[in-house]
């Protein structure tokens, strides 16, 4: 075990994992975070907490993480390399684990010229894959980065990654998940699926690589929640695919039925990845939609979670 | 080359409200190609001056000249008697050059008519694009010529993040992506296997994070 987390010991098991989503508030509300936390506990193994998505400025990931782990859910702590140089990075940790916090997910984060703070200088010091092999140095060998006298204090931290199977050039993909796996992740959760065929031939390459023994891929899913969105996300979002077919069953059907229909298409959803070789779980991101998560894990029939 | 932009000419005018025999020295080097700050552009912005002076009565007194460069002293020098003669001087050359001529005639002060935005080359007619970040460590071997430092958004190291679109980047949708053209470029020359290598965390020493650089050559010093 690296860090015996729960998320950890439900994948080392063998169980297939649910994971969830939680956006921390722009304010310092604590409320916000209890109220979004209820939907979660018991439903999922662990929760994202997302370190200002969008580039947005939210309270900050350690300090929600913490929050939400004294709430009895357990936190998988995001961290962009945009906000913070080697220095932040590794204090950071250093700090997160001695709240407790024992899942981390390495990202690069979105452009802070999408965020509310356009005109931010950003870092970048390091990118996603050199922090993987950082966190993982802290954890195994208890050094910080280029230097060779150990730490005091043990780094458990389960690694997490992200993955996206549907932003351009596709055939990098694998490449790219091989290169994170080499670098020491243990876990990967992937960007929203929508087109399971792009999602299945990224599969097989990791699978045809192994790469399926040596990391745990959590399939991304969103549910839809009207025709609108769908259609937003389809055109507008950078590195998400939405399948015509979903734009038209999405705008089928009569407005106050389109949530039903959007919960019912993750569900399906939802039954088709778990088919899929190398996929051990969901990674549910039910953006601003915490409160339908119960609703989604039951009828795909992932009720209960198994107690490790 | 070095690229840069004239200033709005509200800015410019702010600046120079003070003043009153002004002297705009262009140059002729890398400004002067893309197109900013030569002996046309200088042409340009002082027949502007002049009729806003005119008109709002300014009583400015505007001279110009170009010089082959602002970055050299032995350039610079042969302008003494004009930058005498001015209250202030105007330069249209790129940062360095704006400083340098500063630094030749410490008695002057040396305005800007310039933003200075980048190292770059004309890709093609009226296009100006950036290439180098001057970051003191180059790594085109290893992304077979396409720079991550100053082509990547992110400056990304090991590959793309998840934000490319249709080959360009999230940030500018005219702007393509760097790691996909460098993806591209390896299966083109066979080389995919570089992919492989973790380029591991630089020092950002040789940058400007290093603090100002400096370069010292003992052999070419008299």
């Amino acid at each position: 075990m690296k860090a015996n987390s729960n998320l950890e010991k439900i994948l080392e098991r063998g169980e297939f994992a649910v994971t969830g989503e939680l956006g921390p508030p722009k304010g310092n509300d604590v409320e916000v975070i209890k109220k979004k936390a209820q939907f979660l506990k018991g439903n999922v193994d662990a929760v994202n907490i997302t370190d200002n998505q969008t580039a947005v400025v939210r309270m900050s990931s350690i300090a929600a993480s913490k929050l939400l782990l004294d709430l009895g859910v357990e936190p998988v702590m995001q961290m962009v390399v945009r906000d913070r140089n080697r220095i932040a990075i590794q204090s950071d940790i250093l700090g997160a684990t001695a709240l407790g916090l024992k899942n981390m997910l390495c990202l690069s984060g979105d452009h802070q010229t999408f965020g509310n703070q356009p005109d931010a200088k950003n870092v970048f010091d390091i990118d996603s894959i050199q922090l993987i092999g950082l966190v993982k140095r802290l954890r195994d060998e208890k050094k910080m980065l280029n230097l060779e006298d150990e730490i005091e204090g043990d780094v458990g931290i389960f690694i997490g990654a992200a993955a996206n199977p549907f932003a351009e050039p596709f055939g990098f993909r694998p490449l790219r998940l091989r290169k994170k796996v080499a670098a020491g992740v243990n876990f990967i959760q992937t960007q929203c699926i929508y087109d399971m065929k792009i999602f299945k031939e990224f599969m097989k390459a990791v699978c045809d690589m192994g790469l399926d023994q040596k990391v745990h891929i959590l399939a991304g899913v969103t549910p839809l929640k009207s025709a609108g969105m769908t259609k937003y996300m389809a055109n507008n979002v950078p590195g998400i695919i939405i399948p015509e077919e979903l734009v038209k069953r999405m705008a089928g059907v009569a407005k106050e039925k389109a949530a039903e229909e959007g919960i019912k298409i993750c569900v399906e959803q939802i039954q088709e990845l778990r088919e899929i070789k190398g996929v051990h779980g969901i990674h549910l991101m039910a953006i601003e939609w915490e409160s339908r998560v119960p609703e989604i894990v039951s009828q795909a029939k992932l009720l209960p979670r198994p107690v490790v | 080359m070095i690229v840069g932009d004239r200033k709005p000419i509200e800015e410019i005018k702010e600046m120079l409200a003070p003043y009153k025999k002004i002297l705009l020295v262009g140059c002729g080097t890398c400004i002067s190609v893309c197109m900013t700050g030569g002996e046309k552009e200088v042409g340009i912005l002082a027949s502007e001056l002049r009729m806003i002076s005119e008109l709002e009565k300014k009583d400015w007194e505007i001279s110009e000249t170009t010089i082959q460069r602002q970055c050299e002293r032995e350039y610079i020098e042969p302008l003494k008697e004009q930058f005498e003669k001015a209250d202030v001087v105007m330069s249209m050359a790129c940062g360095v050059g704006i400083q340098y001529m500063a630094e030749v005639f410490p008695e002057k002060i040396v305005l800007p008519a310039v933003n200075t935005t980048f190292y770059g080359t004309n890709v093609k007619e009226g296009e100006w694009q950036e290439r180098c970040a001057g970051c003191g460590d180059c790594v085109l071997d290893k992304t077979l010529g396409i720079c991550p430092v100053a082509r990547c958004s992110k400056g990304l190291y090991n590959g793309p993040c998840g934000g490319t679109d249709n080959g360009k980047c999230e940030v500018n949708k005219d702007l393509d992506c760097a790691w996909y053209l460098i993806y591209n470029r390896m299966k083109e020359h066979g080389k995919l296997d570089m992919l492989d290598e973790i380029i591991p965390a630089r020092s950002w020493k040789t940058s400007l994070h290093g603090g100002p650089r400096k370069r010292v050559r003992e052999d070419a010093q008299k």
